[in-house]
């Protein structure tokens, strides 16, 4: 069965959620420790939601420097499948193995709502099981969500298809180009600010539409 | 006679293209109170490092790349370092 490592940090607050939702499509989710100097040989990796280290400083900034995101840093750039949600997705974006930065919502509000978004890159392992354009709703809820980054970045992510989801109707948080997700260059990081992992069954979520993200990776797996 | 701590100062301000929601709100709240006459506010940190050894350049280019990995990310964020008197 694939192994999926789940890292926490002081202040996840999501990663119980990201292993349920390993366990439900059918993989084995694996706990990793932010102090961790081994990633206990996972296939992949999923940074969950929360405040790593309280978000002080930034948010993900200092769970950047975490022992265990060397191994995760050095690894993705070999290629191992790297999924950051919320607070990962910010992580991700501090490690530079994204571009751009999530800043404050333009709201200055904490937005927390059931999110209609477009699957926009169905390239990537954590995505490959859903249907190119396929809407999907999941819940959002973040206070520094707002997608940045210069505009030659942003023309090359759209023009390479890096654009990996897209928030429809409402865009709460100020996001460049309505940009929900995106993915590093080779297809094997993506970071995203709503939450697939509190999607996957009718009892907890509005939709099981986050399970897709999931089962994507699995099948990738048993394929490699 | 206590030898005198060498202090440096970093501040962190957003790169102006980028939005500052809470300078705005700043900005929002001084025009309530009656300041006029501000045309913008932005917000940024400042931080002061005190050094227990002295400020020499091996300590100022730690400092500067301090400055550059972890207390500012210079993709939404410039910094400038200075030495306090």
């Amino acid at each position: 069965m694939a192994r999926i490592g789940v890292v926490t940090f002081p202040g996840s607050l999501d990663d119980r959620d990201a292993a349920r939702a390993i366990t439900v499509a059918g993989g084995e989710p694996v706990p990793l420790w932010h102090k961790d100097r081994s990633l206990a040989g996972v296939d992949a990796v999923v940074l969950p939601g929360g405040f790593s280290y309280g978000d002080y400083l930034r948010c993900g900034a200092i769970a950047r420097f975490a022992p265990v995101m060397e191994l995760v840093i050095d690894e993705a750039r070999a290629g191992l499948p790297v999924l950051g949600i919320c607070n990962g997705f910010q992580i991700l974006c501090e490690t530079h193995l994204l571009p751009g930065a999530l800043t404050r919502n333009d709201s200055l509000h904490f937005v927390c709502r059931d999110q209609r978004l477009r699957i926009d890159s169905t390239s990537t392992p954590w995505t490959s099981d859903y249907e190119p354009g396929q809407e999907i709703v999941v819940p959002l809820k973040n206070g520094e969500g707002g997608y940045v980054a210069d505009e030659r970045t942003l023309d090359g992510l759209e023009a390479e298809g890096r654009v990996v989801a897209r928030y429809l109707e409402v865009n709460p948080n100020g996001s460049r180009r309505d940009i929900a997700g995106i993915s590093n260059a080779a297809g094997n990081v993506v970071g995203l600010m709503p939450h697939p992992e509190h999607a996957v069954e009718p009892l907890t979520g509005p939709s099981t539409d986050g399970l897709a993200f999931f089962t994507s990776i699995l099948s990738r797996l048993v394929r490699a | 006679m206590e030898r005198p701590v060498a202090r440096v100062v970093v501040d962190v301000m957003l790169k102006p293209e980028i939005l500052d929601p809470q300078g705005q709100a700043v900005h929002g709240a001084l025009t309530r109170l009656g300041f006029t006459g501000v045309g913008s506010v932005r917000q940024g940190k400042r931080f002061e490092i005190e050094l227990d050894g002295d400020l020499d350049d091996a300590a100022r280019a730690r400092i500067e790349e301090l400055a550059g990995t972890l207390l500012a990310n210079t993709v939404i964020e410039d910094y400038r370092v200075r030495v306090e008197d």
